[in-house]
């Protein structure tokens, strides 16, 4: 009996990859720690090592085979005075997702983005698109500013000779130098520290956290000392940064690792927050968050990361910000949401439409400031309201909305505004008791067909 | 050749920390006793004693009759105006935090009379007035500031702790304890950066040199050659607790070494001793060497702040650092001995009085900020 070799998951929310190459031919003896193969996904390339002895009898997937699924066989290994004529096992193609159980039924599971959504009015009619993965889009509003702007530089773990823990910095140092792509030690305080006063001495930096959950060491800097300079100086001083960084919840990290700081930030007068969904929006908002004179904190989110949507091809996408967007219009009832939920949102909205419920969908974009408006002219539209916000429910963006709907749009309102959040818990590490905390579309269908009483 | 120099750096003998005329003798007793130990003499490039070296071979800046004239005026309207505004404060003019600079005079002169003002830039915490006072900024828009008024440099809404003028390269003025640490290091990146020549004088106190921050500082300045100058102005107290009980190393000077900054310990109570370390320092920063750590021992006469009821020591103490150490009356002496009259001196502090008075009337008098001023400046742009 043979040892199958499967194809390992390099990274939580890693589904498939591309066997880049074998090291290891059939026939080869194995020793344990032998690197067989490489393995690489849009994040990183990585060597796949033996952990058993024997003789590697068998390839079943060739090398430059793309999109392979975590868990496919892709190799067999014999032991000693095995037979290694042994029949082969499954196919490949029945090897897909049963072998990572706990990440096919995940909520929050990567999901294609849906065909049509609504045109966004800041983009001129006509206008060809590109689709890019958010992490390029990301990368590459940074780039482009960088081009424009000698004052903007990048500093944060990893973002260098890494290219960037999440690949996000990716290119960024071959093309600007270390001058101006810079790896800090593990010191967030420290440097979030650094960038804020580098900005108040004239330069633009964009300091990247590693994940906003270590933010919580440098929370000081971005509140007491970027937010509140400004005003503390009567005008005079300054503080242009862009913190930015993945913000909620990954995927099985556990209660450390998975927080939405969205509503923290926002509550906080004197920064701008950008919580964007897609690629373009995260372009375009980002290159307006480095040219913006005031403090930004710009939360992404590392399961929409790999995901690709259209970027317009401009040469100059730059978004307004404190601007939400309808993604997708409709006339019974209104979903706002802002970064992931959105997704979920829309994905709700498509079921919505198979029961004869037409919901909008609005994507907030900017958490601070908000844009009341758009949330009070859809309800206006609408008079049904719910919000969906990967985030705990208390003191979160949803209560504010909830606060904004009943002191400026209470005669709009046929019924209460409901959040659907993520529990009011710690996230769990199990795959079962995580999925039971994080939002999913079929909490929010189910919110948004209560607002409409058809139930 | 400079191998072997610095390796005689190395093993240079301290100075006895109690040389400091400002220092109490028993609190460092110890750490003078087990000294030498710091410096690893087989490290070659291990030059942490090499500015202090350097400083003791010409311990007082050879300040000219004019440049002494100005250190004292200068010293002097800290003093003068730190009484106001304790006075202020006990009228109910002032509110708040208030922290007075009074006994720490030289060490703001000292140090930044040797600043290229053209590109250097300064940052400090919550103890502030003395260090905008020294770059000459109008004492009537501080004190405006401190009772809170529309024509205060921070329009009225950043107070005692929060004041700042760019124009000068002063970027404040900081509440929280630590904090202007890492923001000097931003400061002297961004002077790295523009490549713009200048340096960053990054003060903090004793009470501070704890903070986490200030080593995570540390170490990325020295990491990567930032030019900065940072100043442990240790005036033995953080708050009410004395710096033996809340300090494992009270050495200040010593808390770069595991950074690879070289140490300097001066006594901060002697305005032309300030001035000569404030020369080496700068100096060495200036030529690319990096950052260099600068341990002032000073004492502050008043309490930490306003509300201070100074229980944590005696009035006695007090009185000894007054008669013996302090850096006003030291710089009168000289400048006695130089040739200067009292009725001169005189004249100098009748003057600064005036000027005093002046503040404290326009402080007084000005309006409060209009009620509109609540919503302006909260961001630099519409969105």
């Amino acid at each position: 009996m043979g040892i199958e070799l499967k194809m390992p998951a390099l990274s939580p929310t890693m589904e498939q990859g591309t066997l880049a190459k074998w090291l290891k031919a059939e026939g080869d003896t194995i020793e344990p720690g032998d690197i067989i193969a490489e393995i690489e996904t849009d994040k990183a390339t990585m060597e796949f090592e033996a952990i058993d002895e024997g003789v590697l009898s068998k390839i079943m997937i060739a090398e430059g085979t793309e999109d392979v699924a975590v868990g496919t066989i892709i190799a067999m290994i014999t032991g000693e005075g095995e037979d290694a004529s042994a029949p082969d096992p499954a196919p490949v193609a029945t090897a897909e997702p049963a072998a990572v159980p706990e990440q096919a039924p995940k909520p929050v599971a990567e999901k294609p983005a849906p065909s049509a959504p609504a045109h966004d009015p800041e983009i001129p009619e006509g206008t060809s698109f590109t689709s890019t993965a958010l992490r390029e889009a990301l990368r590459d509003g940074m780039a482009e500013e960088m081009r424009r702007d000698e004052r903007v530089f990048v500093m944060g773990e990893e973002v260098a000779e890494y290219q960037g823990a999440y690949k996000v910095t990716q290119g960024l140092l071959d093309e600007f130098g270390p001058k101006r792509v810079i790896d800090t030690p593990i010191t967030e305080y420290g440097f979030a520290g650094i960038g804020t006063g580098a900005a108040m001495g004239g330069l633009r930096p964009i300091v990247e956290f590693m994940t906003f959950n270590f933010a919580m060491q440098a929370i000081d800097h971005i509140i007491n000392s970027a937010a509140k300079t400004n005003y503390m100086s009567g005008g005079q001083m300054r503080c242009p940064i862009v913190f930015r960084g993945p913000n909620g919840a990954a995927s099985r990290v556990g209660a450390q690792h998975s927080q939405n700081y969205g509503p923290w930030y926002a509550s906080v007068p004197g920064l701008i927050v950008i919580a964007p969904y897609d690629s373009a929006d995260a372009k375009g908002l980002m290159k307006a968050a480095i040219r913006s004179e005031d403090p930004v904190v710009f939360l992404e989110n590392e399961l929409v990361y790999g995901r690709s949507f259209d970027v317009p091809d401009l040469d100059d996408h730059v978004l307004p910000i404190g601007k939400a967007r309808i993604m997708r219009e409709g006339s019974d009832v209104t979903i706002v949401s802002y970064s992931i939920g959105v997704g979920l949102a829309l994905e709700a909205a498509e079921e919505l439409a198979g029961e004869g419920i037409d919901a909008e969908v609005i994507d907030l974009r900017t958490l601070r400031p908000l844009d009341k408006q758009a949330v009070l002219t859809s309800l206006a539209k609408t008079n049904r309201l719910i919000v969906a916000e990967e985030g705990w429910p208390t003191c979160s963006i949803a209560s504010e909305i909830q606060a904004i709907c009943m002191e400026e749009g209470f005669d709009d309102l046929d019924a209460p505004v409901l959040r659907v959040c993520n529990e009011d818990v710690p996230l769990p590490y199990a795959a079962n008791l995580e999925e039971l905390a994080l939002i999913n579309a079929g909490s929010i269908v189910e919110a948004a067909k209560k607002v409409c009483y058809a139930d | 050749m400079r191998a072997a120099n610095q390796r005689k750096n190395a093993l240079a003998k301290q100075p006895s920390k109690t040389n400091a005329p400002a220092k109490q003798s028993k609190t460092k007793a110890k750490a003078v006793s087990t000294g030498d130990a710091a410096a690893p003499p087989d490290d070659s490039d291990f030059i942490l004693r090499s500015l202090q070296t350097e400083f003791e071979e010409q311990k007082r800046f050879n300040a000219t009759p004019e440049q002494m004239l100005k250190f004292y005026e200068q010293m002097l309207l800290i003093r003068r105006f730190e009484e106001k505004a304790g006075q202020l404060y006990g009228l109910g003019l002032i509110g708040g935090f208030c922290h007075l600079y009074i006994g720490q005079e030289a060490v703001a002169i000292g140090l930044q009379s040797a600043l290229d003002n053209d590109r250097d830039s300064v940052i400090t915490g919550y103890r502030d007035h003395g260090h905008m006072l020294a770059y000459g900024i109008d004492p009537k828009v501080i004190m405006a500031e401190l009772t809170g008024r529309e024509a205060g440099i921070s329009k009225g809404k950043g107070g005692s702790m929060h004041m700042f003028s760019t124009e000068h390269k002063f970027y404040g003025g900081h509440g929280i304890v630590g904090a202007q640490v890492a923001l000097g290091g931003g400061l002297a990146l961004a002077h790295k950066y523009n490549e713009d020549g200048g340096l960053c004088l990054a003060y903090f106190g004793d009470g501070a040199a704890n903070q986490g921050q200030v080593y995570e500082t540390f170490n990325m300045a020295a990491l990567w050659n930032l030019p900065i100058v940072f100043v442990v102005e240790d005036n033995q107290y953080a708050m009410g607790t004395a710096s033996s009980r809340s300090s494992a190393e009270t050495r200040f000077h010593r808390r770069g070494t595991a950074f690879r900054i070289p140490g300097m310990e001066v006594n901060g109570m002697d305005v032309l001793e300030v001035r000569a370390a404030a020369e080496v320092a700068f100096k060495h920063v200036r030529e690319g060497k990096g950052p260099v750590l600068m341990e002032l021992n000073t004492y502050r006469y008043r309490g930490h702040s306003m509300s201070d009821p100074a229980k944590y020591r005696t009035r006695e103490e007090v009185q000894e650092q007054r008669d013996t150490h302090d850096p006003i009356e030291r710089l009168k002496k000289t400048l006695i001995e130089g040739g200067k009259s009292e009725d001169d001196l005189k004249a100098v502090d009748k003057g600064i009085r005036k000027v005093v008075a002046e503040a404290a009337d326009f402080a007084e008098t000005s309006p409060e900020p209009e009620a509109s001023e609540l919503y302006t400046d909260v961001l630099v742009e519409n969105y």
